[in-house]
């Protein structure tokens, strides 16, 4: 047998349909928020869930090119957000150990750090990474990118919040726990 | 659902056309990145020239691209308010001189730096909207995978990139037909529902979509284990073309474009072109 080489294809083919679906709820499916550039983006819920399944590799590069191919059909790649959203996508991908979905180690409890640690890194990501990228790379005036980045802080908190929580409770729902099946005697 | 660019790809048989996706990669993240970070207004200008010009060459109808270009415009201009409205003075602030053309209410008064750099701004939003669309609508998916492969990046994430361009099209017909048979529950998402209504919709909707799509993860990547993907060092790519002698000229060029952009920073002491001084 040969040696396993980087990441798993299982992870490689959840990077590649990760990638499409989120490119599909970020392009067709956004709800304007008023703020220009700024959304409420679906896709974000989606993110938080392939994150805790497929880890960080995988939530990094889903986020990271699914918002490139995204920019790109508007034709602006905005390089500074596309990189805190590979950042977020990857913070998203640190929960698979702690959350083990997969083996259905999903709890209340869990969820509710979950939520905590999610929210710390919208704040983190969207309303300190992204804007100070603007101002050194773009240099546009603090007060307008920290406003765009302070709404994306709520919209994406909001949106894992709610579609996150929903998806992860979901997926939870279809995994049985790991040795829950017992030998009959 | 309709203006799809991502996957507007057709052969089109010219210069632009038959370069390699190497080329086009490379020149795409080059330029975007060297003009994103230049303020110099001359090396903007004519970034933005040259990218019309190519463009021109590239063979992309108006039509074809008339939507994009719509939206890019129309959010351009607000952006460029919402940059007025909140730093009405920041084109002061960095070019460090005050010329007033109209003394307005307090800060909001207009000044030939704030024009200026918002001008500025300007040019930076769209000099890479041909840029993207030529990249977007002459290359091949497939091929631009092993352009991937081909700049160093590992054949797994190349091969990952040409899934997603692979399956976009496929999840954007999962998904209407999905919000298809919600509608005909009576379940409405557009805009005529009531907005409580269409978020509970959206949920059941997205809810079946990430679902079938979780359970395709695993069938395809069983298919692909079966067929022995990434149990050795390197693949070969169907898709994959030689470099040729355009090719090699075409990089020479944006070579040269990006050393003009650095040099550039050097002649003006910093990213900015100052005109006032």
């Amino acid at each position: 047998m040969h040696k396993k080489q980087g990441i798993s294809v299982r992870t490689v083919v959840a990077i590649g349909i990760g990638t499409a679906i989120f490119f599909v709820l970020m392009r067709y499916i956004p709800i304007p928020t008023g703020v220009p550039d700024t959304n409420i983006n679906l896709a974000y819920g989606f993110l938080a869930l392939m994150g805790s399944i497929f880890g960080p590799v995988a939530g990094g590069l889903i986020a990271f090119l699914g918002h490139m191919f995204n920019d790109l059909t508007w034709g602006e790649p905005w390089w500074t957000w596309i990189v805190a959203d590979g950042i977020y996508g990857i913070l998203f991908g640190l929960t698979k150990k702690y959350l083990n979905i997969e083996n259905g180690g999903l709890t209340k409890h869990k969820l509710v750090i979950f939520n905590v640690y999610q929210i710390i890194i919208s704040v983190l990501v969207w309303g300190i990474i992204a804007p100070t990228g603007d101002v050194l790379v773009y240099s546009e005036p603090a007060s307008k990118v920290y406003l765009q980045g302070i709404t994306s802080v709520i919209c994406n908190a909001l949106s894992v919040g709610i579609l996150g929580t929903i998806l992860l409770v979901a997926y939870a729902r279809t995994r049985s726990k790991k040795g829950s099946l017992k030998k009959e005697s | 659902m309709n203006n799809n660019v991502l996957i507007g790809y057709k052969q089109r048989d010219n210069f632009v056309d038959r370069l390699t996706g190497t080329t086009k990669l490379i020149g795409l993240i080059a330029l975007s990145v060297i003009g994103m970070t230049s303020f110099d207004t001359r090396f903007l200008l004519v970034l933005t020239v040259c990218s019309l010009a190519l463009f021109r060459v590239s063979g992309i109808k108006f039509h074809e691209v008339s939507f994009i270009l719509g939206f890019i415009t129309v959010f351009s201009v607000l952006n460029l308010i919402a940059v007025y409205i909140f730093g009405p003075k920041y084109g002061v602030h960095l070019y460090g001189s005050e010329h007033v053309i109209w003394q307005g209410i307090g800060p909001y008064n207009l000044t030939w730096e704030q024009l200026f750099y918002e001008f500025n701004l300007f040019l930076k939003y769209i000099f890479t909207v041909p840029l993207a669309l030529i990249f977007l609508m002459t290359t091949n998916p497939s091929e631009f995978s092993s352009s991937l492969n081909r700049i160093g990046i590992s054949y797994r994430i190349s091969y990952a990139v040409s899934l997603a361009l692979r399956y976009i099209p496929d999840v954007q017909n999962d998904y209407r037909q999905i919000s298809r048979a919600q509608q005909a529950r009576g379940n409405e998402i557009s805009k005529k529902g009531k907005l409580t209504h269409r978020v509970k919709v959206a949920g059941q909707i997205l809810l079946p979509l990430i679902f079938t799509s979780l359970d395709r993860i695993e069938t395809i990547s069983q298919a692909m284990e079966l067929r022995r993907f990434g149990k050795l060092k390197k693949r070969t790519w169907y898709a994959a073309r030689p470099m040729k002698r355009n090719d090699f000229l075409a990089l020479i060029v944006i070579a040269l474009v990006v050393l003009v952009g650095i040099y550039l920073f050097k002649v003006n002491g910093g990213r900015f072109y100052n005109p006032f001084k």
